[in-house]
């Protein structure tokens, strides 16, 4: 038996961690030399450097731009949608040094330094991932504007739960977690699909984790 | 082409495509986040700039002053537009608030500036540095129940039949009940958004997200009091609709002038938090019904009487819209009533009518079924009718309702229900059955196509949106049936209003009216190519073209061939009702200590026409029986009746069905054909998926604890008290 949580996924919880303090740090000392000075106002815009689907991107972004603003708006990454803004829909789902993030609850200056990868970065229309394929086939979408969300989620659900990281439905927490339609329903909870294709995204996942077993 | 009569065999009946299961065509564009929604057209507008709405912060009333001197000088705005610099615009197709314009202040989050900036973030700061000042409006009694009091009894009835009177006088058994539906948001994922370029203030193009492009292309006209051919609408991914994007919205028009203020290309979403309020949603509804039936349990009388809200000059929701022909019985008065208020506006919403009337309706089914004791599928049998009952000289078209029911309830196992309410327990939870029929009406509306051969491809042109329902698909198919050709060679073009005018989508009208048109289109192209070659009989299989002396492939003709036509709906068809039906079983669990309600599995069994692509149809029906699940259990729009809007407005607290919220669904399309109701003798299945599935759910709640809830969502804090001891 594999043991209970995957070692690269800690691993990329810890850079995670590192590079959102940095960040922070960098803003506060902005903050503190313009109280120094008694000028007006510190730095309105940062610099930060994001690897995007494995390219080292440099943007001055406004403080307040969110990450999911940053790929949409600077990088023309249009395929993380903005379906609320609020972190409620989950259609702005991406993946953060490994991890899934709804990428409008976090400003893009928290991400210097972060491996970002997108639904661009996943596959193309004449080289679909897996995933992907798997929602063409079990036709998991009708509007679309979900999906992105729900493929970025839906390939670390499978991780997620390879890894041993429970969810409120997993009974026994000691003994290696099953990937169970219930399993799957919970932790794709986060992403709506006002469509109604949760069936069908069902049967894709189900498909992949079968297949990638 | 003039559908004028029944059509009886044609190529449809020996097809290799249409009816066959096919994935989207679209498919690649969407799971790669490559196909481009409305506020993405950089392909288009690469140079648009940021447009942020304000909406009243009001329910009703006047503004009697906006300084947004600050905002206007605030880092990178580009211009402001308030509502008190621009006189009331007109108002375009069913706009019943207006869009824009003037110091009227008619529901709250109404549009009262745009902003643009060079960024997002500077044109949502500027707005909030916009004051504003408001004269409130009288309070009004937003209270529907007390409205439904006084209403109630007024006014002709809209179907009298029979003397109703006498039957609720003589029946055996009688059922008089009160049944709540609340108001319903669409929420669809991509919130209303556009990109327009009217710079120059001359042409306009709107890139928009919209399920009907000419609605919203004469409504543009109307709305800026220009020509319609200044304007070009494109919408060719719609991230859903569910009928909240069948009008012109606010995002265009803010948009559209936000673009002629600064003279750059704008592009505008609005904010989740202001869709609700500042968009249309579906009315709350109070419905009184009544029954009477005789003890063979055929129903003598039917009084449906119901009441929703409107701004004035608005149609509300007819939760009455099935009653006058969903089944038999002698007599019956149907009414309802549009109240006047002065809340956000109230307009069509998946299976309007239906929807909520079904709710009502297929509760008191059940109840007159238990009364009666019988079985409530059996209950449903006996009441069929094959005619309008209050026209019985008018049949339906074609009408399988009880093959519906009894196929379902032999799907289901329905014979090892429970038939003791409160009477089964799994553990905690206590297991319940229902069932709900389901009905909506099969509109047809005129649709239009262009079909072009070009070396060997097919093109087709049409202004027919996607909105999720499969139409690029669909399409695809209907066209390269009627050509003979393969859907790889079809490439499609849709929702420009440069292409001919189509049905749209909405009304579950969309594919049964435009996958006609698309045959229609072909029809002449085929005509068009036969004429060319001077064959008389020409047939068009594998990719060629044969009769007479001639046989060649269709990639032979080197010239571009072209054809236009649309449908045109004959008066035959108002000799016939013409509906789709269906029935739906679901399997409930109520946790015995909290009232829980959990759905364990559902079935939907659907009788409408011919299934064009059983993959997206069935999408369809599993989507509708989603929204079923978060109307029956969870959507509530919570309307503060002191200050006269809806509080919840966003995702996180209008609770839509998520993943974990459904269940094992299936899906039985009835292998039925109607030749009344369209060439390709099919109907649209796309809202009857969601018609009666909320009442099989509140009748399996009553299963699973003997506890009646007729009050929508089916929460907990409903029915705990009443619970059976444990």
């Amino acid at each position: 038996m594999s043991p209970p949580i995957d070692f690269s996924l800690r691993r990329r919880t810890l850079l995670a961690g590192t590079a959102a303090a940095a960040a922070f740090s960098a803003v506060n000392r902005g903050g503190a030399a313009a109280q120094s000075t008694g000028a007006t106002a510190g730095p309105e815009t940062t610099t930060v450097t994001l690897s995007v689907n494995g390219e080292e991107r440099e943007l001055t972004v406004d403080n307040r731009t969110t990450l999911l603003d940053a790929l949409r708006e600077h990088l023309q990454l249009t395929g993380t949608k903005k379906g609320c803004d609020h972190g409620q829909c989950g259609a702005c789902t991406c993946t953060v040094n490994g991890e899934r993030i709804n990428s409008c609850l976090s400003l893009a200056v928290m991400h210097d330094g972060d491996e970002v990868e997108t639904i661009e970065g996943i596959g193309q229309p004449e080289s679909m991932d897996p995933m992907q394929a798997a929602f063409v086939e079990h036709d998991g979408f009708q509007c679309g504007y979900c999906t992105p969300g729900q493929i970025q989620s839906a390939r670390k659900v499978i991780e997620e739960i390879r890894a041993g990281i429970p969810s409120h439905v997993t009974g026994d927490l000691t003994a290696e977690i099953a990937i169970t339609d219930a399993e799957i329903r919970e932790r794709m909870s986060g992403n709506i699909c006002r469509c109604g294709a949760y069936a069908n995204i069902l049967a894709a996942i189900t498909q992949v984790a079968e297949e990638s077993a | 082409m003039e559908f004028n009569q029944p059509v009886d065999s044609n190529l449809f009946d020996d097809a290799k495509v249409v009816g066959k299961p096919m994935q989207r065509i679209d498919g690649p564009l969407k799971v790669t986040g490559t196909a481009p929604y409305a506020y993405e057209r950089n392909d288009a507008a690469p140079d648009a700039l940021y447009g942020y709405p304000l909406g009243a912060a009001i329910g009703h009333g006047r503004i009697t002053r906006m300084d947004a001197e600050a905002a206007r000088s605030a880092p990178g705005v580009r211009a402001v537009v308030t509502t008190l610099e621009v006189d009331p615009l007109e108002k375009g197709m069913n706009n019943v608030a207006r869009l824009f314009g003037g110091d009227e202040v008619q529901h709250y989050h109404q549009a009262i500036a745009v902003i643009v900036a060079d960024t997002f973030e500077q044109a949502r700061a500027a707005s909030a540095m916009i004051e504003v000042d408001y004269e409130e409006g009288t309070p009004a009694d937003l209270d529907l129940d007390a409205a439904f009091e006084r209403v109630q009894g007024t006014g002709e009835p809209d179907t009298l039949v029979g003397d109703v009177g006498a039957a609720f006088r003589d029946a055996a058994q009688v059922i008089d009940q009160m049944y709540h539906t609340p108001g319903e948001s669409h929420t669809m994922m991509e919130p209303h958004s556009s990109t327009v370029d009217w710079s120059d203030g001359e042409n306009m193009t709107v890139w928009t997200s919209n399920q009907m492009i000419n609605w919203n292309h004469q409504s543009i006209a109307t709305t800026f009091g220009i020509d319609q051919d200044r304007i070009r609408v494109e919408s060719p991914y719609v991230g859903g609709g569910f009928g909240a994007k069948l009008w012109l919205r606010a995002d265009a028009v803010l948009a559209a002038l936000g673009s002629r203020a600064a003279g750059v290309p704008v592009k505008l979403a609005l904010p989740r938090p202001m869709v609700m309020n500042n968009t249309t949603h579906r009315s709350a509804t109070v419905q009184r019904i009544r029954l009477a039936a005789n003890a063979d349990g055929h129903l003598t009388g039917i009084w449906h009487e119901a009441a929703a809200y409107c701004l004035p000059g608005g149609r509300g929701e007819n939760a009455t819209a099935q009653t006058p022909i969903f089944y038999a019985g002698d007599s019956r008065r149907v009414k309802n009533h549009v109240v006047d208020m002065p809340l956000p506006e109230t307009a069509d919403m998946r299976a309007p009518g239906e929807a909520s009337g079904l709710m009502a309706l297929e509760i008191a089914m059940d109840e007159m079924a238990e009364a009666l004791d019988m079985d409530p599928v059996q209950f449903r049998i006996v009441n069929d009718t094959q005619v309008d009952p209050a026209n019985p000289d008018i049949p339906f078209s074609d009408r399988h309702f009880v093959e519906c029911l009894e196929r379902g309830a032999e799907a289901f196992g329905w014979s090892e229900r429970n038939t003791t309410p409160g009477g089964q327990r799994d553990g905690d939870w206590l297991i319940g059955h229902g069932v709900a029929g389901a009905y909506r009406g099969a509109l047809v509306l005129p649709s239009g196509a262009r079909a072009i051969l070009d070396g060997g491809k097919l093109i087709i042109e049409t202004d027919m949106t996607d909105i999720g329902t499969g139409s690029y698909t669909i399409l695809a198919q209907t066209a390269a049936e009627t050509m003979g050709m393969d859907v790889a060679d079809v490439e499609m073009r849709m929702a420009n209003s440069a292409y001919p005018v189509s049905s749209g989508s909405g009304g579950q009208f969309g594919a049964p009216s435009s996958t006609s048109g698309v045959y229609a289109a072909c029809m002449a192209l085929r005509e068009k190519i036969a004429g060319n070659l001077g064959i008389d009989e020409a047939s068009f299989n594998g990719g060629r073209v044969t009769g007479g002396d001639t046989d060649m492939a269709l990639s032979e003709i080197n010239e571009e061939v072209s054809a236009e036509d649309a449908i045109q709906w004959g008066d035959f068809q108002q000799g016939y009702a013409m509906g789709t039906f269906g029935a739906h079983f679901v399997e409930v669990g109520v946790h015995a200590y909290t009232g829980e309600t959990r759905v364990r599995r559902m079935l939907a069994v659907c009788d409408a026409g011919r299934i064009i692509n059983p993959i997206t149809a069935r999408s369809q029906v599993i989507g509708g029986m989603v929204m079923g699940v978060g109307a029956a259990l969870s959507e509530d729009m919570a309307l503060d009746r002191g200050r006269g809007f809806f509080a919840n407005h966003d995702m996180a607290n209008y609770e839509v069905a998520v993943h974990a919220d459904i269940p094992e669904q299936d899906v039985i399309f009835l292998d039925t054909l109607d030749g009344v109701a369209t060439p390709l003798k099919a109907k649209g299945v796309g809202e009857l998926g969601l018609c009666g599935v909320a009442a099989a759910i509140a009748n399996g709640v009553y299963n699973a604890t003997g506890v009646r809830v007729r009050d929508y969502p089916l929460t907990m804090d409903k029915f705990i008290d009443r619970l059976p001891a444990i």
